[in-house]
């Protein structure tokens, strides 16, 4: 770094705007109350007591106004894909999108005619998560390389303020 | 025919009653069936609710015998609450003509049973009071139970096993 950090003390540190606005952004993703299968029963038990989501800043909202992070637990159909972009839509930037599980990652073993063959095929999907379903671990990690991903993101800061595009990594 | 479906009473009334439409009785494994000429539908149907005392209807479905004349097989399962007993009547219906009389008119759960059929076989239930798709989308093109839709809907390169 090129600030000296001795003559400031212990109670002060410095760093980007941009590094602070991601530290901030992946410390609190609150994602949308939105369950569609059986990964929605091992979602609930990441986010109740014993797996605890909370001790993240992940806290599920149940409303898209309030949410930055969507988890496509499940089964996604082709009558319920509409409902999921609507949802999707009215979530304000920054938004991400986690796929949990093998049916939202690629339609899984319903490789049928009522069923979306991944939800990559409408949203753009930001952490993939395998398992049929994941354990609370699985998508506990899954969320992590999830806030890897926001740290990684540059012109956090200037895009928030209008000048010019939030960058994100390429892979 | 075996004894049982001979001494079952709905099959002794519906002999008497409706000989000419009666098509196949028959017993397996305690279950009695009774296959009538669609035409006869209601009549047998309203016969069965009203003088048998059959009167919940649990179940109307189809069977799609593709290659075959005819085509479809409409099934109606009833229960007789009072008398504790159960029959299931069927009733062979063509693609040519893939129309049957709605038992709307005898049984209320008709509405929602004949829904799901005409979605997923494309039966069209005459005299039904809302006949349009229960279980797919409102926009959906086809009947996807039928054994010539596709498994993995139109426009997908079929299945074709493990290439590995």
């Amino acid at each position: 770094m090129g600030v000296d950090q001795q003559p400031l003390g212990d109670n002060i540190i410095t760093t980007s705007l941009d590094g602070l606005v991601n530290w901030a952004r992946k410390s609190s993703i609150w994602p949308m109350t939105f369950g569609l299968a059986c990964c929605a029963i091992e979602m609930m038990a990441t986010g109740a007591s014993h797996h605890d989501l909370d001790r993240f800043g992940i806290i599920f909202r149940a409303s898209p106004r309030q949410s930055d992070c969507i988890i496509i637990a499940g089964t996604v159909t082709k009558k319920m894909l509409p409902v999921i972009k609507t949802v999707y839509e009215q979530m304000p930037e920054p938004k991400w999108v986690v796929a949990m599980g093998a049916c939202a990652c690629s339609g899984g073993i319903f490789d049928t005619y009522s069923v979306v063959q991944g939800i990559d095929e409408a949203l753009p999907v930001d952490v993939y998560i395998p398992g049929c379903p994941p354990r609370p671990e699985a998508l506990l990690f899954g969320l992590m390389k999830l806030q890897d991903k926001i740290m990684k993101e540059r012109n956090s800061f200037g895009s928030s303020i209008g000048l010019g595009e939030r960058l994100e990594p390429a892979a | 025919m075996t004894n049982m479906a001979e001494n079952n009473r709905a099959v002794i009334g519906l002999k008497g009653k409706f000989a000419s439409s009666l098509l196949e009785i028959k017993e397996f494994r305690g279950e009695v069936t009774v296959t009538v000429k669609k035409e006869d539908i209601i009549a047998i149907c309203k016969y069965l609710k009203e003088e048998l005392g059959y009167n919940m209807l649990t179940d109307v479905t189809a069977v799609d015998y593709y290659g075959k004349t005819p085509r479809f097989m409409l099934v109606y399962n009833l229960y007789s609450i009072p008398a504790k007993d159960r029959i299931r009547i069927k009733a062979p219906v063509d693609e040519s003509d893939t129309s049957i009389a709605s038992a709307t008119c005898l049984w209320n759960s008709a509405n929602f049973l004949e829904r799901e059929v005409f979605d997923l076989f494309g039966i069209n239930f005459t005299g039904h009071p809302d006949l349009r798709r229960i279980l797919m989308a409102d926009d959906w093109v086809g009947h996807p139970l039928r054994k010539d839709y596709p498994l993995q809907g139109p426009g997908r390169e079929p299945y074709k096993g493990r290439l590995s």
